[in-house]
C-alpha cells in the first residue's frame, strides 16, 4: 500500500471520497431539511443563507446545497463513467498499436495525434447540436429525460481516450519485448492470448493513472458544454449547467457563481493529484 | 528545406480535405436544413414550392454529391451566404479571424512568457520551494474551469471593481486603441492561465530529463557557468521535445478561445462557430470550423519549421 504514502495520493482520494459520501447522503440532508432539490419556491428566489437553506437559494427558490449535491452526483456519474468507457476504447486502440506495431501502430497513432491536435471543442458543439433523430435513434429514447446524459458521456468519451490510449501503447511496447511474452510465444499462444491474459494484467498501472487523469479532465468538458447548453440538460442539475443561470444574476447573487465552479475545481484538482501520485507511487522510474 | 515545404503542403491539404467532408457530414446532422427554415418562416410556401427549393438547392441529392457541389463553390471562395448575419460567409467570418488571432497570439505569447522561464527555474532544483508552488500553481491552473474562470475575473473587476468592462471588443461611440486593449486584458488574462500549466508542466518535465544527460555533467566539468549550462546547453535541447507538444496544443488554444470569447461577447472566431451552430447557420458554422482547423494545421506547420531551427541535425529533405 505505498500509494497511500503519497501526500497527492491521500489529497486526491480523500477529497473525492468526501464529494461522493456527501453526494450519496444527499436523499437524507433532504428529509432532514424538509425539501427536494427540484422544489421551487418562486416566494423565495436568491434568498441569502438560513436554517431552512443552509446556502441560501437560486433564481427559482430552489435549495443550493441540496441542488449542489444533485449536480455532484450527475457530473461525477457522468465523469466516472465517461472515463471509464474512453479507458476501455484507449487501451484497446493503445494495445493493439503497441503490439502489432508497423503501419497499423502509425496509423492509430496520427489518428491519436490528430485528436489532440484538432480543436475539439468547435466539432463537440456541432456534435452535441446534432438531430438525433438524423443519426437513427428511437424516438422513445430520443425524448427520454435521461437522453442528455448518455448523449454527454458518449461525446466526452469519443474525444477522452487518447491520453490512455498514448500511455498504454508506450508501456506495451517494451512489454512486448520482453522474456515472458517471448516465452508465451514458444509455448505458442495465439496473438488475442499473449494481448489479454499476458500484457494486459501488466498494464494495471499506466491504465489506472491515465483514468484518473481522465475523470478530471472528462468533468471538466462535461461542465463547459452543460455551461454552453449543450451538455446535461436542466431540469437536471449538473455543476456546469447551474452556472449558465448563475451568469445572469451574477450582480444581484453572486455566491450562484462561485459555489459550482469551485466544486468543480475542487473535483478536477483532486483527480488530478490523485492521478499525478498514483503514477509516482506505482511507476518507480516517475520517482525523482 | 523547399522539398519539405511542399511535402507539408501537400500533407496539409490533404488533412484540410479530410476534415472538410467530415465538418459537412457533421453539420448534416445539424437539426433541420435550410429550406425547413424558410418554411418555418413564411407560412404561405406550399409544398410544392418547398420541394423546388430542396431541388434548387440540391439537398435532395446524396450526401456526396452535395459535398462536391460545396467544395467546388468554396474552391472559388464562395462559402455561400450566412443566414444569421445576412451577408456573404467570408465578409462575415474574415474580421473576426484577425480578432481571434490577436487574442490568441497576445495570450500565447504571454503563456510562453510566464510559463517558459518558470518551469526551467522550477526544474533546475526539483522539491525546492519554487518547484513546490510551480507545480501547484500549474494543478490549479490545468484544473480550473476556464468559463468559471471568466465569470470570476467579471465579477471582480468589471461588476465589483468596475475597473474593466465585461464584455465585448470596444465600446460603442468610443474606440481607439487604449479602448480595444482594455477589452482585451480580461479574456487574455482569461485564456493565459488556462494555458499557463501545461506548458509549464512541459518545459519543467522536459529540463529534467535533459539535466540529466552526461553532456551538462561535461558542461559543469569544464567549468561553465550555470546561466551558460542553462539556456545554450539544457534548454536547447528542451526545446525538441518541447516544440513537439507545443504543436499539439494549438487545438487546445482555440477551444480555450471559443469558451473564453463567449464569455465575454469577444467577437471571434470561436464564438461565432458557437453563434452558428445555435443559431442554425449551416455555411457560416462550416466555413467557421473549417478555418479553425486551417489555423490549428497552420499553427503546426510553423512548429515543424521551428523544429527545424532548433536541431540541426534534422535536416528536412
Amino acid at each position: 500500500m505505498s500509494a497511500l504514502a503519497q501526500p497527492r495520493v491521500r489529497f486526491g482520494g480523500g477529497v473525492l471520497l468526501v464529494l461522493a459520501l456527501a453526494v450519496l447522503l444527499a436523499p437524507w440532508l433532504a428529509q432532514a431539511l424538509g425539501a427536494h432539490a427540484d422544489t421551487v419556491d418562486l416566494y423565495r428566489r436568491l434568498a441569502g443563507p438560513s436554517l431552512r437553506h443552509p446556502l441560501g437559494t437560486d433564481e427559482l427558490g430552489r435549495d443550493l446545497l441540496l441542488r449542489l449535491l444533485e449536480g455532484g452526483r450527475v457530473s461525477l456519474l457522468v465523469g466516472i463513467t465517461a472515463a471509464l468507457a474512453a479507458a476501455v476504447l484507449g487501451t484497446a486502440i493503445g494495445l493493439v498499436a503497441g503490439y502489432f506495431g508497423g503501419r497499423l501502430d502509425a496509423a492509430l497513432m496520427r489518428l491519436t495525434d490528430g485528436v489532440i491536435a484538432l480543436p475539439l471543442l468547435p466539432l463537440l458543439v456541432v456534435l452535441a447540436a446534432a438531430d438525433l433523430h438524423k443519426l437513427g435513434v428511437p424516438d422513445a429514447l430520443r425524448q427520454s429525460e435521461a437522453m442528455s446524459l448518455y448523449r454527454i458521456i458518449v461525446l466526452v468519451t469519443l474525444v477522452g481516450w487518447t491520453t490512455v490510449a498514448r500511455l498504454v501503447r508506450g508501456t506495451t511496447l517494451s512489454l512486448k519485448r520482453q522474456d515472458f511474452v517471448r516465452a508465451a510465444e514458444a509455448l505458442g499462444a495465439g496473438h488475442r492470448r499473449i494481448m489479454l491474459v499476458h500484457i494486459l494484467p501488466n498494464l494495471a498501472t499506466p491504465i489506472i493513472v491515465a483514468t484518473s487523469l481522465a475523470v478530471g479532465e472528462i468533468i471538466l468538458l462535461e461542465s463547459v458544454l452543460s455551461f454552453l447548453g449543450l451538455g446535461v440538460a436542466p431540469p437536471l442539475a449538473s455543476w456546469g449547467n447551474m452556472l449558465t443561470g448563475a451568469e445572469e444574476t451574477i450582480a444581484l447573487a453572486p455566491m450562484l457563481a462561485v459555489y459550482p465552479g469551485l466544486l468543480i475545481f475542487l473535483t478536477v484538482m483532486a483527480c488530478n493529484l490523485l492521478g499525478d501520485g498514483l503514477q509516482q507511487a506505482l511507476d518507480p522510474r516517475q520517482r525523482r | 528545406m523547399s522539398r519539405f515545404v511542399a511535402r507539408r503542403t501537400v500533407e496539409i491539404l490533404v488533412v484540410l480535405a479530410i476534415m472538410s467532408l467530415v465538418i459537412y457530414a457533421l453539420i448534416g446532422l445539424m437539426p433541420g436544413d435550410p429550406v425547413d427554415l424558410m418554411i418555418a418562416s413564411n407560412p404561405h410556401l406550399t409544398v410544392a414550392d418547398a420541394a423546388r427549393l430542396k431541388a434548387l438547392y440540391g439537398l435532395d441529392k446524396p450526401l456526396l454529391e452535395r459535398y462536391a457541389a460545396w467544395a467546388g463553390a468554396a474552391l472559388h471562395g464562395d462559402f455561400g451566404y450566412s443566414r444569421l448575419y445576412a451577408q456573404p460567409v467570408l465578409t462575415v467570418l474574415l474580421p473576426r479571424l484577425g480578432n481571434t488571432a490577436l487574442l490568441m497570439g497576445t495570450s500565447f505569447a504571454l503563456t510562453l512568457a510566464l510559463a517558459w522561464p518558470i518551469g526551467l527555474l522550477a526544474a533546475r532544483r526539483p522539491g525546492s520551494w519554487l518547484d513546490d508552488a510551480a507545480n501547484f500553481a500549474s494543478f490549479a491552473t490545468i484544473s480550473m474551469p476556464s468559463f468559471w474562470l471568466a465569470l470570476m475575473l467579471i465579477l471582480v473587476f468589471a461588476v465589483q471593481l468596475g475597473w474593466l468592462p465585461p464584455g465585448g471588443a470596444t465600446t460603442i461611440g468610443v474606440g481607439g486603441s487604449v479602448d480595444r486593449a482594455d477589452h482585451l486584458v480580461l479574456p487574455v488574462i482569461t485564456l493565459t492561465l488556462v494555458n499557463f500549466g501545461p506548458q509549464l508542466r512541459y518545459m519543467r518535465a522536459a529540463m529534467i530529463d535533459t539535466l540529466n544527460h552526461d553532456y551538462i555533467r561535461t558542461a559543469r566539468a569544464k567549468g561553465a557557468g550555470e546561466t551558460r549550462i542553462l539556456t545554450r546547453h539544457a534548454l536547447r535541447n528542451a526545446l525538441i521535445p518541447l516544440i513537439t507538444v507545443v504543436a499539439l496544443s494549438f487545438g487546445s488554444l482555440f477551444s480555450g478561445a471559443l469558451v473564453t470569447e463567449t464569455m465575454f461577447s469577444y467577437p471571434g472566431m470561436g464564438k461565432l462557430i458557437y453563434d452558428a451552430v445555435l443559431g442554425n447557420d449551416y455555411n457560416l458554422a462550416l466555413a467557421g470550423l473549417l478555418f479553425a482547423t486551417l489555423m490549428t494545421l497552420l499553427a503546426n506547420f510553423a512548429a515543424d519549421l521551428a523544429y527545424a531551427a532548433v536541431d540541426p541535425r534534422i535536416a528536412y529533405r
